[in-house]
């Protein structure tokens, strides 16, 4: 893949790899692969997409099973409706494309056509948050506040390659709707194997006295470096991941909570709506009164540019997250 | 279980009664609330009754049955006129039909899948076909011979998912899919308010075997029915031009309502004028 995302400064042509993180080994297409495994021994999986297959890493599925793969071409309700019937004929269908077209295109078809009769059909959306330099057209920033208000629809943002793989086979096990977003081509590895993903279930990846972290997708990455370079300053900062975000662990986001001065959440989508409001509306129906600082994107559009540059400019990074801790005092 | 019965084979004057058995319900049952998606109703009351008396391959008594034919009303508002068939079909009992539109009745003004024979959430308009074609799919990958049969009407067309569907039908070449356009020429905001003609053009130029009929003359509706049966890799759309009310004077002469709500003292007059002479068609 591309180079360029780790280039600030150039901008990214379409299809080029938006690698979320550097000094990590990587894995190609994670989806696609876990999802090809699955398949064969899974005859009720089919794949769809809508004109993105080549861009959402389901192209292994489609070559391993040709017969159980449906291009909708340019359709993102159709994509919706088909998949819903699919599912009412007992398949499971994985549909993918692209956040911002799953979410402010497909709306009433995944609210209505999907989680209405709660059909046991998978979205998985790539180019989520600030994966991508192509600008509010493509930058799925507000899908998580969007997808949550619909009832019964299961939420995951996964941070790596290995909680793909893991997610993509936990999913196809558990009947239901689900929008699952994506990082696609090249994805790092942050959790060694054999990490467990269960829905529903947030993970404490460090332990911290001074100030917790609460994060998702692949701001957990970020997190997990700025805790340790925290620590090299002496500041002991705790770390939740919580890739699952409906339902909601509100009870390991309280118990955490508790233990900590200071929460800041990190994530990669708006501020409002999010992680950020969860994490929010838990200590306040839990009764914690903590100060809490949200990383995260603006309630605005971002434009166009390099993802490096983009993420650096935005706060989805490492450092910004030391920053915003330090500057806790 | 019943078969889709052979073609020819049509007894078209019991068709036509079980058509006024089913208006029958439906007057009946819009006054209860004194009010109803009636005219819708009595206008597609012809194709249910060849669907369900004739055409459609379901077992009243196994709906989940995998290699049933299905049908979807993507026009949730015309669940009275499911529910009368359903009823009929022996699906759901004659009795709960009272219940249309009153509270916690299964029975909704609009259709839900909770409720038995329903195959689709019909009344967000758009989504029916779409599912048919998702279901049409499902069905050939099983191998199954099942049909898929979409009850969609103008107004809807207008929604553009319908042509995305569509076109993805003409594209996997579904055959076994029959669209069943009802074109009744109303709309919520009175008389279809954006001109969708010519309406059978525009299925045959996105792929679909297309005819064109009265869909209130049973022989004709029998006859496209059969016709849509062949496996020529083509999907099939059948133009239906409905009457709005049709069969029950004041409703047909009334102003072209999307939704008609009287009193019940004229409601009761409709259905004895109807009775007398739906008695003497008989």
């Amino acid at each position: 893949m591309s180079g360029a995302a780790t280039e600030a400064g150039r901008t990214l042509a379409m299809g080029q790899d938006e690698a979320v993180g550097g000094g990590r080994q990587s894995v190609e297409a994670p989806f696609g692969k876990a999802l090809a495994r699955l398949g064969q021994n899974r005859p009720d999986i089919v794949g769809l997409t809508a004109d993105l297959g080549k861009y959402t890493d389901i192209l292994p599925f489609r070559d391993a099973f040709p017969d159980r793969f449906f291009n909708v071409g340019m359709a993102e309700q159709n994509l919706v409706a088909v998949a819903a019937g699919l599912a009412r004929t007992g398949k499971v269908p994985f549909a993918t494309t692209y956040g911002v077209f799953a979410t402010r295109r497909a709306y009433d078809f995944v609210a209505i056509a999907l989680a209405h009769s709660n059909l046991n059909v998978k979205i998985v959306a790539g180019l989520p948050g600030l994966t991508t330099g192509y600008g509010g057209t493509h930058q799925a920033i507000e899908d998580l506040a969007l997808m949550r208000m619909i009832p019964g629809l299961t939420i995951i943002d996964p941070c790596d390659a290995t909680e793909i793989e893991a997610a993509t086979e936990a999913i196809a096990e558990r009947h239901g709707p689900v929008y699952m977003r994506l990082l696609r081509g090249n994805v790092p590895v942050v959790f060694e194997a054999g990490y467990r993903f269960e829905i529903g279930k947030a993970r404490q990846l460090r332990k911290g006295s001074d100030v917790g972290i609460i994060s998702t997708g692949f701001m957990t990455e970020r997190a997990l470096d700025a805790a340790d370079a925290l620590r090299k300053q002496g500041i002991s900062a705790g770390l939740l991941h919580v890739p699952t975000i409906k339902p909601f662990d509100a009870e390991a986001v309280a118990a955490f909570a508790a233990g900590v001065s200071h929460i800041v959440t990190a994530e990669n989508h708006v501020v409002v709506g999010g992680l950020a409001s969860l994490v929010v509306e838990t200590l306040f129906d839990a009764d914690i009164a903590k100060k809490v600082t949200r990383i995260g994107l603006p309630d605005r559009y971002i434009e166009c540019g390099a993802v490096p540059t983009l993420q650096a400019k935005y706060g989805l990074t490492s450092e910004a997250v030391v920053a915003a801790i330090i500057a806790l005092g | 279980m019943l078969r889709n019965s052979p073609p020819g084979s049509a007894d078209i004057g019991a068709l036509e009664r079980k058509a006024i058995q089913l208006r029958h319900h439906m007057l009946t049952m819009a006054r209860g609330q004194g009010q109803g998606y009636i005219g819708q109703g009595l206008g597609i009351a012809d194709v249910l009754a060849a669907l369900y008396f004739h055409e459609l391959r379901y077992d009243p008594h196994n709906l989940a049955w995998a290699d049933r034919d299905r049908f979807l009303l993507s026009t949730g508002h015309y669940s009275i006129a499911l529910w009368a068939a359903l009823a009929e079909a022996g699906i759901i009992p004659v009795e709960e039909l009272a219940t249309y539109g009153a509270d916690n009745s299964r029975l909704e003004m609009s259709t839900l899948d909770t409720t038995p024979g329903v195959e689709v959430i019909g009344g967000s308009l758009g989504h029916g076909l779409g599912q048919g074609v998702g279901q049409a799919l499902g069905l050939r990958i099983d191998k199954s011979e099942a049909r898929v049969f979409v009850e969609l009407s103008d107004g809807e067309m207008q929604e553009g998912s319908t042509w995305e569907a569509a076109m993805s039908a003409s594209h996997f070449k579904l055959d076994g899919l029959v669209a069943l356009v009802d074109c009744n020429g109303i709309q919520a905001d009175g008389p279809v308010v954006l001109d969708m003609e010519p309406v059978a053009d525009k299925w045959r130029a996105f792929g679909w075997q297309t005819s064109e009929i009265d869909g209130n003359d049973m022989k004709a509706v029998v006859g496209a029915l059969a016709d849509a049966r062949e496996r020529n890799g083509k999907p099939k759309a059948i133009v239906l031009r409905t009457l709005p009310g049709k069969g029950v004077p004041r409703i047909e002469t009334s102003e072209k309502s999307h939704f008609f709500r009287i009193d019940v003292a004229q409601w009761d007059g409709i259905i004895a004028e109807f009775e007398k002479t739906a008695g003497a068609a008989q």
